[in-house]
């Protein structure tokens, strides 16, 4: 199948949107209530095209793309639609983007900075909901929320909790828990992938909270510390401070998807409470110790037992936690340096 | 995992037993809530009626330990009405007729009587899998942890074998791994029967291997001794030095009593940890480590994917890299070690001398992880195992096994069964989540009743209790909730106060050495 993007033809396959098409070919629709792996709603209208022979702009992410179809994405008819839309939620949106945490990673933002809207021409309503950021970990602000409603979709659609809906009608539209509780008085599991959904301030995440600008920060894409799953994160790194975890967009296996603890337990290792010198045990109470003189006496220890008992005498255990290249060290000093296969972990227990 | 997280999404059906999977692995449990939505059906096995059990078609609520009689009454019905897929079983599995003679022993009454599972579900449950294939069998701890560990998991690859679940994706045997590289620790030999790869110590050919590549004369010939007869070994001094990496002993293992006394019993301890923990007061040298996000490495998940960390930060203070470690250790013992990053380990001795990852380097690896086996560098990983029924050995075989009680079951004295599992907001003895916020969301432990037991005992919500065993007793809040059946009571062990494990039974299935954590006998009272 072959379409007509800007006047280059561009390959794709039956059952593709426009949109997906489009981004295939290196075009950039701009998109808000879009998720790749959801049923389109088309409820935004910021993807809208010009299609040859329609007379109304479409909205890409929910068009199929046809053999020969010409689709315009930069016209002036398109760009003057999305900028009066942005205009639109502009009108009621707390332009205090000098203090949100979103700030330049914010897709409101970024679209009106492209589109040169500078303000409303329809100052209206607004919104005065109270802030929720009663939990250690996700901030609710739905003064800022745009309505796109991705975070009840990932919540219903993809991680299946069903913790939040809409309730209201019209301008009064709100995303909410049942009896609009907060989220901890709620179903809500926590694993934030409406945050990571959000396209706008509406949700953040609590922890990283002045710790780093968008532009500030490296991502740096590493597996979970906790279950077997093996999830891919992103941290987001400023300095040596990881100021967020997203889960890794695509990424085998979890596919963008993360829980409470993969997203927001990763600070424990910033802790004062860390082990930072070797210690020796004197007299029933731990002293500070050089690595040289803690590793002295452990090797003499065990060349001391080795040659007294046999190195059948020295056990030890390894870390499911830590990296395999530590295991295999581990196991390797207890067969080739120790002598004994007195080697296990917690696999068994 | 003979098969992948990433099949869940298509399959079409699950028999999940004894896995808690929404609060143990809650990520992999969205693929299969995602399943569900698109027409998947799903069995779950459990004796809680917890999430995953409240989206079941059916919910088998057996008796806790009573699983291979469950499973062998199910595969009764199987046999019994023709449902078994006859040519995967002819031309794939051995050792049939014996093991088909011992599931008649199990017929469906004699399986619902020790399972308490009505004979009608057992048979509807029988009938369900044998519509939809292929179906995927996941479990996780509350098949291993009883003294019958290794048999309820033959129990289950008996059952998958019968269904010819195997070889295909979106099938297979799927046990959840709980700890992030757990995998990952028996991949690299962290075993006391094999080298990195499994590959047998008490194989001479092995032995010379490693001695070569290991740059020793010998390596020693005989299997040595499992985590629990480590401890065992410590109060009469057959184990004289014990060294421990990682791991806060002194709160996972059953009976804390009986652990902390082996504890206190060491001659020499030592201690490599990132936190100090109740394990590292034993300890007689404790060695800062650093944690993960402070060195480069891999980790091996469930599915035998192995991923890449990475470093983000240095360690604090003076904590180290546990590799430097272990090689600073071997040099002041005479051994001088080549590779000095995680990256030489891997590419130069891991990937080198274990035959089934030998196609993973970090080059490789920089994006999505490789499952192995991955062979060789042009191999793209396998996703799922025994491919078209082509077994490591040959043929997939038949286990017969028998049902047996947990080897303590309730009396008069202690009349309610514990059994013991893991909590979504907590994670093992909350070195971790208890130092990033995850208190806010589980502050303590609590005792999970049935609502007919709370009217029974006159216990309210909330309401502090003694839970006691023949180990110790705990005092703990009461949670009444219908997840749990009368006769019950479930706890975790995320927290040192109202550990389940000063309750827990320190008997072990005798191959494995797995420990009872799911069935002992308890006392509730009321303060």
């Amino acid at each position: 199948m072959k379409i007509t993007i800007n006047g280059k033809s561009c390959e794709g396959v039956e059952g593709q949107t426009v949109l997906e098409v489009a981004r295939a070919s290196g075009f950039n629709i701009p998109t808000l209530c879009h998720l790749a792996d959801l049923t389109p709603t088309g409820a935004c209208r910021i993807c809208v095209v010009e299609v040859d022979g329609m007379r109304n702009l479409v909205a890409a992410c929910s068009t199929p793309a046809a053999d020969g179809m010409v689709v315009r994405t930069d016209s002036e008819r398109v760009l003057s639609a999305r900028r009066f839309i942005v205009e639109l939620l502009v009108s009621c949106h707390p332009l205090d983007c000098m203090t949100c945490e979103k700030t330049g990673d914010c897709t409101l933002q970024n679209l009106a900075y492209e589109l040169g809207v500078t303000g409303s021409r329809m100052e209206g309503d607004r919104y005065d909901y109270p802030v929720d950021s009663s939990n250690p970990f996700i901030v609710r602000d739905y003064n800022k929320c745009i309505l796109c409603l991705k975070c009840v979709r990932v919540c219903n659609e993809i991680q299946g909790i069903e913790a939040i809906k809409t309730t209201q009608r019209g301008f009064d539209t709100k995303v909410a828990t049942a009896y609009d509780n907060t989220l901890q008085d709620s179903t809500c599991v926590f694993c934030g992938q409406c945050v990571q959904a959000c396209p706008v301030g509406a949700l953040t995440e609590k922890k990283a909270k002045g710790l780093g600008r968008a532009w500030e920060t490296r991502k740096v894409r590493t597996t979970c510390p906790y279950c077997g799953v093996g999830c891919q994160q992103e941290l987001h790194v400023k300095g040596e401070q990881i100021v967020k975890v997203t889960a890794a967009e695509g990424a085998s296996p979890n596919k963008g998807r993360l829980c409470v603890k993969g997203r927001f337990g990763y600070d424990f290792i910033y802790s004062n409470e860390r082990l930072t010198a070797p210690l020796i045990k004197e007299n029933g109470s731990f002293r500070e110790a050089s690595w040289d003189e803690a590793l002295d006496l452990v090797a003499n220890k065990f060349k001391q037992i080795i040659a007294e008992s046999g190195p059948d005498a020295i056990a030890g255990v390894s870390c499911a936690r830590s990296i395999n290249e530590d295991s295999y060290q581990m196991q390797k000093l207890f067969r080739a340096v120790i002598g004994t296969n007195n080697i296990d972990h917690c696999a068994r227990t | 995992m003979t098969n992948s997280f990433g099949e869940f999404a298509d399959a079409k059906m699950f028999l999940c037993i004894g896995t808690n999977m929404t609060e143990a692995h809650p990520v992999a449990a969205t693929f299969l809530k995602n399943a569900l939505r698109k027409g998947a059906k799903l069995v779950v096995v459990d004796p809680r009626r917890q999430p995953l059990a409240k989206l079941a078609d059916i919910h088998c609520q057996i008796n806790v330990g009573s699983d291979i009689a469950f499973l062998n009454g199910l595969m009764n019905v199987i046999i019994d009405e023709n449902l078994y897929d006859k040519e995967f079983v002819a031309n794939r599995c051995d050792n049939f007729e014996a093991f088909k003679a011992k599931i008649m022993e199990y017929p469906v009454e004699r399986a619902a009587e020790i399972s308490g599972v009505e004979p009608e579900t057992i048979r509807e449950v029988a009938r369900l899998l044998a519509t939809v294939k292929p179906a995927m069998l996941c479990y996780t701890l509350g098949i291993t942890e009883h003294t019958t560990g290794k048999d309820n998991v033959m129990s289950t690859a008996n059952l998958q074998l019968l269904l010819g679940n195997m070889g295909m994706p979106s099938a297979g045997v799927n046990p959840l791994r709980g700890q992030n590289n757990v995998q990952g620790a028996c991949d690299m030999g962290a075993l006391p029967n094999v080298f990195p790869g499994y590959q047998k110590v008490v194989d001479q050919a092995m032995r010379e291997k490693f001695a070569k590549a290991w740059n020793v004369e010998k390596l020693p010939e005989n299997n040595g001794m499992m985590m629990p007869h480590m401890m065992e070994a410590l109060p009469d001094k057959k184990i004289r030095a014990f060294y421990v990496f990682g791991e806060n002993l002194a709160n996972t293992e059953p009976d804390i009593h009986k652990v902390e006394h082996e504890l206190a019993s060491a001659e020499f301890l030592v201690c490599q940890d990132i936190f100090p923990t109740e394990t590292t007061r034993f300890a007689h040298v404790v060695f800062p480590a650093a944690s993960w996000s402070e060195d480069d490495g891999t980790f091996s998940s469930s599915e035998r994917r192995v991923n890449r960390v990475r470093k983000v930060k240095t360690p604090p203070g003076e904590a180290k890299p546990n590799w430097w470690i272990f090689k600073e250790i071997a040099k002041r013992m005479g051994h001088t070690w080549e590779s000095n990053s995680s990256q030489e380990i891997w590419d130069n001795e891991v990937s080198v001398l274990a035959p089934a990852l030998g196609g993973i380097k970090y080059s490789r690896i920089e994006e999505d992880g490789l499952q192995w086996p991955c062979p060789t560098l042009e191999h793209p990983g396998t996703a799922f195992l025994h491919r078209d029924g082509m077994f490591t050995h040959g043929k997939g075989v038949f286990n017969p096994v028998d049902w047996k009680a947990p080897a303590e079951i309730p009396d008069r004295e202690y009349p309610f069964v514990l059994s013991t599992g893991r909590r979504l907001y907590q994670y093992h003895t909350r070195t971790q989540t208890g130092r990033s916020g995850m208190n806010f969301l589980m502050s303590e432990e609590t005792a999970d009743i049935s609502p007919a037991d709370a009217q029974k005992l006159g216990i309210q919500q909330d309401e502090r209790i003694k839970v006691r065993s023949r180990r110790g007793e705990v005092e703990v809040r009461a949670r009444v909730t219908e997840q749990v059946p009368p006769g019950m009571v479930w706890m975790s062990f995320h927290f040192r106060e109202g550990s389940a494990n000063w309750l827990t039974n320190a008997v072990y299935d005798p191959a494995t050495m797995t420990a009872e954590y799911k069935a002992c006998a308890v006392n509730l009272e009321r303060l």
